[in-house]
């Protein structure tokens, strides 16, 4: 029997009662798969005492819809309609990786107004998910505003993307050797002449200034708020070398002061032909994460408003068979896609479809580092951080 | 008619359908002007059909759809507790109304402790919030509850010492004396009395104080956290449905306007205006400045985020609680030697 215990027994019986110990378990804390913030059925099992968390499971896979095993039953010109599901908010994007891996196996030259098309759509996909983005991150820390600011600009782009190609969020539009001629040309016409449609260049041209417009108001609005300030600074970092091991990658990996971009590194699609900035941040926090992306927003407008001005005429598509077969190989290609890098590895054995394709998304390996971020943190904080990592569940469960 | 009047109980009786009456239409005034400025704020047209004409009648549409959904009680909920838990925030809510003076005589009773009376009528409220959370048998209503009640012992601080500068001033606690108080002369230009509300006495940062206190009390934005529906889904609110949950929603309209009738009362001057009869009317002017910070609570809804707990527990003690009592030591210095 130790002391205490002998001081207990002679107290009397009310101070028996007082002196025991609260008893405090933590809180287990489902977070999702249903909740608000979680973009989707991303579901987070906290350990949390009061509001600090002591440990948390990030737990995936709700949303699995075995592209990877469903591409082995397809050929390659149907995964064009699952690739670009992958990733909703940036849905053509995703196509693009898939496309260049496969026309690299079949040693096809993609003629260059389909390469600009794509890069195009591409940095307008970019910038429409990150509108997204842009206006999500306030919502989540309570300004509703934002939302309604950005996504009134995001509209525009997404208009012009469905002009080009007949679908908001999910083009289909590339084809393998090009891309497909423009929407407006129905099946009735034999010889397809038309592409971008009337008045593109100038349309263009005008939702990038609102896109920039928009970009400056929030600059102002969100990143000069004093709350927004508080409730991000210093939230949620990720040091550089943390987000190097973690495979990080995209604005996240930007933001903790890493300068990799692959539109500069690898050569997917002409980027080398335009003047763009790789944007980095410092501090690796919500904070940075936000005005990264927000700087980048108005560098692929710039990209746009370059190659809508430079595209040069000529095909679409390349000369390729008409049943298209791979030959037997393998490939990995990736991309800068707007969350992240996102590759694709093709294993060909002849066939027309993929022996195994495997997908490499962006917000997977970004959602990884989640266990590492949050210990300690607070629940507030971790909407906030969760926010700020940009991601779609689509893209984590494939 | 005289007899209804001259007994007590059916007075009473009136005296509280007539509150509840207006209550709920202001709620719902308020309500509609939420959603229309908020729309405007976000380049939106916000509700247009109902009603026929601007979508007027969109917030008693919304009250009948409401009062249509089932009242689900949880499994596990403490069943007496959760249900009473909405009519403890309402009354809270409507109790304050006692003391609020329309005009000299359009009061339900001018208390001498009206102010005394009107801050803790309006802390009962949070009880209510409390045994929401506590009783729905839910983590984030939990959670939801316990910052409410974090969030009235950091704030129900400021919010009385702020009123005490103007208590002071005017040297008693009932809500027409401080409007009274207001509307005598503070000096003489040539022949007209001027006088001024204590806003302009000295009693700014006190009402600055005030409406930040009053924010966090009501749990609006910035100050929100309690339901915070991207972190706690809807907070004590989570598991509230149908008529319980039109209740913690009437009373939280009804507690802005409880909270800016207060403020105009003690700071802008209630229902004095000068160069009009209060007697007829007081009660716009009283509502013209209700209108105002209402409005102002709107607004700053419409473009904050929300703080987080901690913050918002240091910003309380380390700032307006040091700035309410210097308030009040300067107020008090003022009172004295002039």
């Amino acid at each position: 029997m130790t002391t205490a215990d002998r001081q207990t027994l002679s107290m009397h019986h009310s101070e028996v009662q007082v002196s025991v110990e609260l008893q405090t378990p933590d809180m287990t804390l489902n977070l999702g798969p249903q909740h608000p913030s979680t973009h989707g059925v991303l579901r987070l099992v906290a350990r949390v005492d009061g509001e600090v968390i002591k440990e948390l499971e990030p737990v995936v896979g709700y949303m699995h819809r075995g592209y990877e095993k469903l591409a082995e039953v397809r050929t390659y010109p149907q995964i064009t309609a699952l690739v670009n599901r992958i990733d909703w908010v940036s849905g053509f994007a995703n196509e693009i990786p898939f496309m260049v891996a496969t026309e690299r196996l079949m040693d096809i030259e993609v003629p260059e107004r389909a390469q600009y098309i794509r890069l195009i759509l591409t940095e307008m996909a970019r910038i429409s998910n990150h509108l997204v983005f842009l206006s999500s991150l306030p919502l989540e820390l309570g300004a509703a505003t934002p939302l309604m600011h950005a996504l009134r600009e995001r509209e525009r782009v997404l208009d012009l993307i469905e002009g080009v190609t007949g679908g908001r969020f999910h083009p289909n539009f590339n084809r393998i050797g090009g891309v497909k001629p423009a929407a407006a040309a129905g099946a009735t016409q034999k010889k397809v002449v038309q592409d971008l449609p009337q008045g593109f260049v100038e349309q263009t041209k005008s939702a990038m200034e609102y896109v920039r417009e928009v970009c400056a108001d929030m600059v102002n609005l969100v990143l000069g708020n004093e709350i927004f300030m508080q409730r991000t600074k210093g939230v949620g970092v990720i040091p550089a070398d943390k987000a190097l091991a973690f495979g990080v990658s995209g604005p996240n990996l930007r933001a903790s002061g890493v300068p990799f971009d692959l539109r500069k590194t690898d050569d997917y699609l002409p980027y080398s032909n335009f003047d763009f900035d790789v944007v980095t941040g410092s501090n690796g926090d919500c904070f940075d994460r936000y005005a990264v992306r927000l700087e980048e927003v108005v560098q692929a407008s710039r990209i746009v408003d370059q190659a809508v001005s430079e595209i040069p005429a000529g095909d679409l598509q390349a000369k390729v068979p008409r049943i298209i077969k791979v030959p037997k190989g393998e490939i990995y290609v990736r991309a800068e896609n707007p969350k992240g890098e996102m590759g694709y590895y093709i294993v060909s054995e002849g066939g027309r479809g993929p022996y195994r394709l495997k997908i490499r998304t962006a917000s997977f390996s970004n959602l990884s580092v989640l266990s590492w971020l949050l210990k300690g943190q607070l629940v507030p904080d971790l909407i906030a951080i969760l926010g700020s990592l940009d991601f779609v569940l689509g893209d984590v469960d494939r | 008619m005289s007899a209804i009047l001259d007994n007590f109980w059916s007075l009473l009786a009136l005296k509280i359908l007539l509150i509840t009456g207006v209550m709920m239409t202001v709620s719902l005034v308020i309500i509609f002007a939420e959603l229309k400025i908020s729309a405007h704020m976000q380049s939106r047209v916000g509700p247009y059909f109902a009603g026929g004409r601007y979508g007027w009648a969109q917030p008693l549409a919304d009250g009948l759809k409401f009062i249509q959904k089932e009242d689900l009680v949880p499994a596990d909920a403490d069943r007496p507790v959760f249900k009473f838990a909405p009519m403890v925030v309402l009354a809270g809510t409507l109790a304050v109304f006692v003391i609020v003076p329309f005009s000299p005589d359009l009061v339900v009773r001018n208390l001498d402790l009206g102010v005394f009376y009107a801050l803790a009528a309006g802390s009962i409220g949070t009880v209510g919030v409390l045994m929401a959370g506590w009783s729905s048998a839910n983590k984030y209503s939990l959670m939801g509850g316990l910052r409410a009640a974090a969030q009235l012992i950091a704030y129900e601080l400021p919010l009385v010492l702020a009123v005490v500068g103007v208590v002071i001033q005017a040297g008693t606690m009932s809500m027409v004396g401080i409007v009274e108080a207001q509307a005598a002369p503070v000096f003489h230009l040539g022949d007209t009395a001027i006088s001024l509300p204590y806003i302009f006495q000295g009693q700014f940062i006190g009402f600055i104080i005030f409406m930040i206190a009053a924010l966090a009390e009501l749990n609006r934005t910035p100050f929100d956290m309690p339901i915070a529906e991207s972190e706690l889904v809807m907070g004590y609110l989570t598991e509230y449905s149908g008529i319980r949950f039109t209740m913690f929603f009437l009373g939280e309209y009804a507690g802005i306007f409880a909270m800016s009738a207060i403020a105009s009362t003690l700071f802008l001057g209630g229902y004095y205006f000068p160069g009009l009869d209060s007697a007829t009317f007081g009660p716009l002017v009283l509502m013209g400045k209700v209108g105002l910070l209402v409005f102002l609570i709107i607004w700053l809804r419409w473009t904050l985020p929300r703080l987080r707990e901690d913050q918002l527990q240091s910003f309380a003690w380390k700032w307006l609680i040091p700035l309410a009592l210097v308030n009040i030591a300067v107020t008090a210095t003022f009172k004295v030697v002039f």
